[in-house]
């Protein structure tokens, strides 16, 4: 268990789910979702930045860290990026992080990486909706693994 | 060698460099040697045991070889490639080093070892290698020796990660990083790790926890090997580096293959090839964003 993860007493669990998304795109079709009355599962923090390359691949991995069970990363389309050429360098990022991930361990339905632009709200709420479900499938990231047996090499 | 010795002494008598880095017989195998006087140029061997990768020298941030004035290094292809790195990212100009680059037949996993090669003695980052005889030198000596035998261990390792499932997987790793003491000898040994101020070391904001628990564990290593990729030449100094043996050369070998396979780029000695991951093309392909 990470050392600042309390647990919450008298709830059941639910998932907690991360988003980065750039100003530009992402968050202004989630305000559209949010202005449309689009109903959606209420288990995502979002967190503005101004672009998807602002995304470091260690807010991801902090964000696990400190206690997410999973991650959305989304931003403009390529070709659509407000700085022209931002989400075609956070693409190539974003491929590394996603095999790295994939190599720790990390269960590829816990991070969403997607594409949604400023008109697209329903889009928004089907990743939000999928997202939340897949990692309510899974279960929380820090439950203990122990208990489910492991080869070693 | 006799080659290598004369080269070494012409080198330092004709003033074109100050010191000249190679391999010496030390007490417990090959060890680093910086030659600074040409009748000392006699100590300087090169065979299979020579493990190190001396470009880690070359690293402005080591200001006490700096001091010494120009270097000449003695490097095989894959050091070549470090050395690529380090002026591809502007950190030495060209014409700040001398490379003396020696055809390799393979080496073996520590320096201190002395077994003929074979496909259990040989180092796992010999297999596949195209760069025995190197692009990038100023001097190359040697004959082409014959093509050293391969070491599987490491390809068919990952291999087996790949085929566990996500918690197996996660179990393998958690057991490795549990046993990370944070000494950061990964860091310190690595040619391509010469940033002045890590991020690991940052406290105002806080990336990495300084105490060594498995969350910050893994947060360490990843941040180290996602600031590798594209860049790591795979000269596995970080794995032999490491006191507590975590399988470090796993995450080098994964990730260059992830970046060949994605952006066709393949760790090389050549300085004027663009790092994969500071350039994009419109084609790349995003099959995992939705």
């Amino acid at each position: 268990m990470p050392y600042n993860v309390k647990p919450e007493i008298g709830h059941a669990w639910s998932p907690k789910i991360v988003a980065f998304v750039c100003n530009w795109c992402t968050y202004t079709g989630a305000d559209l979702a949010g202005t449309s009355r689009l109903k959606m599962d209420a288990n995502v923090r979002v967190i503005r930045l101004t672009c998807s390359s602002r995304v470091n691949p260690l807010f991801i991995i902090k964000a696990f860290e400190r206690g997410a069970d999973g991650v959305i990363v989304s931003g403009c389309h390529t070709g659509d990026c407000h700085y022209s050429t931002g989400n075609y360098y956070a693409r190539r990022r974003f491929a590394i992080l996603h095999d790295l991930l994939q190599f720790m361990g990390v269960e590829d339905d816990r991070v969403t990486f997607s594409w949604v632009s400023a008109s697209e709200g329903n889009k928004w709420q089907e990743v939000v909706n999928e997202t939340t479900d897949r990692v309510r499938a899974l279960g929380a990231f820090h439950a203990p693994l122990q208990e489910k047996g492991g080869e070693t090499l | 060698m006799k080659e290598l010795q004369e080269l070494a002494a012409k080198l330092l008598t004709d003033g074109a460099v100050q010191v000249v880095i190679g391999y010496e017989e030390g007490p417990r195998g090959v060890r680093p040697a910086f030659i600074t006087d040409p009748a000392q140029a006699g100590r300087l061997v090169f065979d299979a045991r020579c493990v190190q990768n001396l470009a880690t020298y070359l690293n402005p941030r080591r200001k006490h070889i700096v001091q010494l004035g120009k270097s000449a290094v003695v490097v095989k292809g894959c050091d070549a490639r470090a050395i690529a790195g380090l002026i591809r990212e502007r950190q030495i100009a060209r014409e700040s080093v001398v490379v003396i680059a020696v055809r390799c037949g393979g080496v073996l996993q520590r320096p201190a070892e002395n077994a003929a090669l074979n496909s259990e003695t040989i180092s796992v980052r010999c297999a596949g290698c195209d760069v025995r005889e190197p692009k990038l030198y100023d001097y190359l000596l040697g004959e082409l020796p014959p093509e050293p035998p391969v070491n599987a261990a490491r390809s068919e390792q990952i291999a087996k990660l790949e085929k566990m499932t996500p918690a197996e997987r996660r179990n393998f790793w958690n057991e490795e990083f549990s046993r990370c003491i944070r000494c950061y000898a990964c860091r310190e040994a690595c040619p391509m790790c010469f940033c002045v101020q890590c991020m690991a070391d940052k406290a105002e904001p806080q990336w990495i926890d300084p105490s060594p628990t498995l969350e910050s564990n893994r947060a360490w290593q990843m941040m180290r090997v996602l600031h590798q990729a594209g860049r790591c030449v795979d000269c596995l100094e970080c794995e032999r580096a490491c006191p507590e043996n975590i399988s470090l050369g796993l995450f080098s070998r994964y990730i260059a293959d992830a970046v060949e396979k994605r952006f066709e780029y393949k760790a090389c000695d050549d300085p004027a090839v663009a790092p994969p991951l500071g350039v994009f093309s419109t084609e790349d392909g995003e099959e995992f964003i939705r």
